[in-house]
């Protein structure tokens, strides 16, 4: 594989493993040295082997299609995106230092909303945000935490460093993938992780259970959880079930629950209906409870938001969380950071222009064909506009949408988003742009997953990573290089396995 | 554990059994039809008959020979028991209750499937079919093992169980009968007798009995004896007698079984029990067919006890 590293060629932007052509950076050199070792034929066998694991682990996301939903295989690319584990500690601390902010945020909008009297945001962002709830004014759950799971959007830019691109805390998924994906990798490369100190990430299912578990408004050891899933249609099925089981707790769909006269949630066993006290919800806000929000939603259970409110049953996350990540309240982020923390933020945002503020919305105007424009309140790479990929008839109709409803309306530069070798057709390593999502616990305590899913965009140029759209995914490793693995192997003394039959051991 | 999950676990465990015996019925009767003479008219729209398949078999192929018979209970998904139907079916059910079964047999599951979709057409080929079915009874014989040894003895592995010996007491009893229903057909034909000794030892061997049919009753085989082997036998896993009792002690283990408990032990006693072991011919068709009708209402008693949909 040598020469197919040599023309390897990142044209400027900055690479996650190359620094210079035929250079590894200093946490990728043995993974690269490696590769460079592995025939063409041995990178196609490899990518195979990845491709029926992941067939046989059932690693699988749902498309939606005009022909009906579509059950994928996940998309792995074989070659890890590499972070020095040095800079990954300070991205980890900047994601608790924002996850705090926020929960501090969210907290105060549905109680004094001190940052609005303070003039810190105005009132109308709030007025306008299509995720703040009434609904949830005056209810304090546990710890104040409104987000106990977020997945937060970094990107590295052409300067190397990470940027925030969205905070997602809603219902953010892609955590299960990236535990399989190393599952996976360790199955397709075994031999490099005996060498490279690669930081485990296997943690997170028992760390996401403390999360939850320290929720439960009933004060006992065991409180009853469960993955409330909108069922086998959705996109994120495969993780709901993968974490229920990991977890070790039930998985229940919203037929499964119902809210008795007492305000409590039970669910429907075989021996009789048994209290939930934590659930940990993957359906939308608008869909939790039909007595509530959608009359019609056969997917949530009547009463929920009822027992919720009267603090007997505790939600993850809590009903309008989601109005923190509403990508106009991004913006004011850092200065929410300091509001609440007095602290500057560890990791900078990306550039963001408001419509609703006429000089920046003149400026956008003037500018569609280099900016991408996101819609405030939608995820999942949905209703964007990209700049400089975009036709002029798209870039009109942009601007009708902002110009009717500029509240609605960000504007980003397009970012130099870095890439990274990734396999095209059989084995050749080509560059290709990626993004990084790890993931954010908060309830008693703080924990951030080492690392999280990569994601790239598998298209030659595309910014766009988003698997209902085409992207594919990396194992992401941090590394340690401060020092090499040099631990001697225990030798075990105790009595070995000798038993047999018709004999004595000996 | 979930009314839902205790359900679906249920059936995982019918569809895997229903795989198995399927594969097994289609293997042994290859063998079975080499060994009878040209005159016996046995044909392969006989496996159509043991499953009740009539009606549906005719809505989608009008000649009832090998090709539809086996295309039909192999990869024909608009049949919801071929082995194609269940093995989605019973994918489905353990991708729906991750929660409650050892993670590899989700992955063997998924294994099984992608070879049986993959390969197809070897079972409706002659040349390879004995390979591809030999596959499919090993894979369910994976997957059952890895139940038996990982599976804590929680209500999930008794849901399992009653599903399991519910399946099996039905395809027994289905499988006796159609050898019946063969034995009475063939009367007239001149090497009857020599024919019956092959149906018989056929019936065993569809169900894995042979071997242990001849150790327990130390008998050659006789069309009794074989009856009352597969029915009344309390040692054969799968035997009625056997699954029934296997399905009580199940039963007997999960809450709010008392009334279900009741109506169990009395069909046990009515049908096993008192086994009237000299009916012969069409009473014991007869004897057989209120017995189907007896399992299908236990299906019934169990999805009231504890699936009951909840208002």
């Amino acid at each position: 594989m040598q020469q197919y590293w040599k023309d390897y060629d990142p044209a400027g932007f900055y690479d996650e493993l190359i620094s210079t052509p035929g250079n590894a950076r200093l946490p990728a050199k043995k993974l690269i040295s490696y590769l460079k070792s592995l025939s063409p034929e041995d990178i196609d066998v490899r990518r195979n082997a990845a491709e029926s694991t992941i067939q046989a682990m059932g690693v699988t996301f749902t498309v939606y299609t005009d022909e009906g939903n579509i059950d994928r295989s996940w998309p792995l690319d074989i070659i890890p995106r590499v972070i020095a584990k040095k800079q990954w500690d300070v991205a980890a601390k900047g994601l608790e230092q924002r996850l705090q902010a926020l929960n501090m945020f969210i907290d105060d909008l549905y109680h004094d909303q001190k940052i609005i009297k303070d003039g810190v945001i105005p009132e109308f962002v709030l007025k306008q945000s299509a995720n703040y709830r009434k609904e949830c004014e005056g209810v304090s759950p546990a710890h104040g935490v409104w987000a106990h799971i977020c997945g937060t959007d970094l990107v590295r830019a052409g300067d190397g460093e990470f940027y925030v691109l969205e905070d997602n805390l809603r219902v953010p998924s892609g955590v299960s993938y990236m535990l399989e994906n190393r599952s996976i990798m360790k199955r397709v490369f075994p031999e490099v992780f005996e060498s490279v100190d690669i930081a485990p990430i296997g943690d997170y299912p028992a760390r996401l259970f403390d999360t939850l578990s320290a929720l439960a408004p009933r004060k006992q050891k065991k409180p009853v959880i469960a993955v409330l899933t909108p069922g086998i249609f959705n996109s994120a099925y495969f993780e709901h079930a993968f974490l229920a089981q990991q977890m070790g707790v039930e998985l229940v769909e919203g037929s499964d629950l119902v809210v008795a006269d007492d305000d409590c949630v039970y669910m429907k066993t075989v021996a009789g209906l048994e209290m939930v006290d934590v659930i940990y919800r993957r359906i939308d806000d608008l869909f939790l409870d039909p007595e509530v929000f959608h009359k019609d939603s056969v997917l949530g259970v009547p009463g929920l938001m009822r027992a919720w409110r009267a603090g007997k049953v505790a939600l993850a996350n809590a009903p309008g969380a989601g109005v923190a990540d509403d990508k106009v309240v991004y913006a004011y982020v850092p200065q929410v950071i300091k509001y609440y923390l007095d602290q500057d933020p560890i990791i900078p945002n990306v550039e963001t222009f408001l419509c609703y503020e006429d000089k920046q919305r003149e400026y956008v105007l003037a500018n569609l064909d280099k900016l991408v424009v996101k819609p405030a309140n939608e995820s999942g790479g949905y209703g964007m506009l990209v700049g400089p990929h975009s036709t002029k008839k798209e870039r009109e109709t942009f601007a009708g949408l902002i110009k009717a409803n500029p509240r609605n309306y960000i504007a980003q530069p397009t970012l130099d988003l870095s890439t990274a070798p990734t396999i095209i057709g059989k084995c050749t390593p080509e560059p290709r742009h990626l993004d990084l999502r790890p993931f954010i616990l908060q309830g008693k305590s703080t924990y951030v997953t080492t690392g999280g899913l990569t994601r790239v965009a598998m298209k030659k140029g595309s910014l766009v990573v988003n698997s209902s759209q085409g992207g594919g995914s990396k194992d992401t490793w941090i590394v340690d290089t401060e020092g090499d693995k040099g631990v001697a192997p225990k030798v075990n003394t105790a009595k070995s396995q000798a038993q047999s039959q018709g004999g004595e051991a000996k | 554990m979930l009314s839902k999950v205790a359900e679906r676990v249920y059936w995982t465990a019918r569809y895997l059994e229903r795989i198995e015996s399927t594969a097994r019925l289609i293997s042994i009767y290859d063998k079975l039809l080499f060994d009878l003479p040209r005159s016996v008219q046995l044909s392969w729209y006989n496996l159509i008959r043991i499953n009740s398949l009539q009606a549906d078999f005719s809505e989608r192929y009008a000649v009832q020979d090998e090709r539809n018979v086996i295309k039909f209970l192999l990869g024909d998904t608009s049949n919801a028991s071929s082995v194609v139907s269940s093995l989605k079916a019973a994918r489905e059910n353990v991708r729906t209750t991750r929660d409650v079964i050892p993670a590899d047999v989700w992955y063997m599951i998924n294994e099984l499937n992608l070879y049986v979709s993959e390969n197809i057409m070897w079972g409706v080929n002659r040349s390879k079919r004995h390979e591809f079915l030999r596959e499919i009874i090993c894979g369910c014989q994976q997957i059952l093992g890895t139940l038996y040894s990982d599976m804590p003895r929680d209500a999930a592995w008794k849901f399992l169980r009653i599903g399991r010996n519910l399946e099996r007491a039905d395809m027994t009893s289905r499988n006796v009968d159609a050898a019946v229903a063969a034995i009475i057909e063939m009367q007239d034909v001149d090497e009857a007798v020599n024919s019956h000794q092959i149906i018989w030892l056929n019936l065993l061997r569809s169900l894995n009995a042979d071997h242990c049919y001849r150790r327990t009753t130390r008998d050659t085989v006789h069309g009794k004896v074989v009856v009352q082997y597969l029915l009344a036998n309390t040692e054969f896993p799968k035997s009625v007698a056997y699954c029934f009792n296997s399905l009580i002690e199940s039963c007997g283990q999960l809450p709010n079984s008392e009334a279900l408990m009741k109506k169990l032990s009395s069909i046990k006693k009515e049908f096993i029990v008192d086994y009237p072991a000299d009916i012969w011919g069409q009473s014991l068709r007869d004897y057989l067919n209120d017995l189907q009708i007896q399992i299908i209402g236990m299906h019934q008693d169990i999805s009231e006890t504890w699936f009951p949909a909840w208002d």
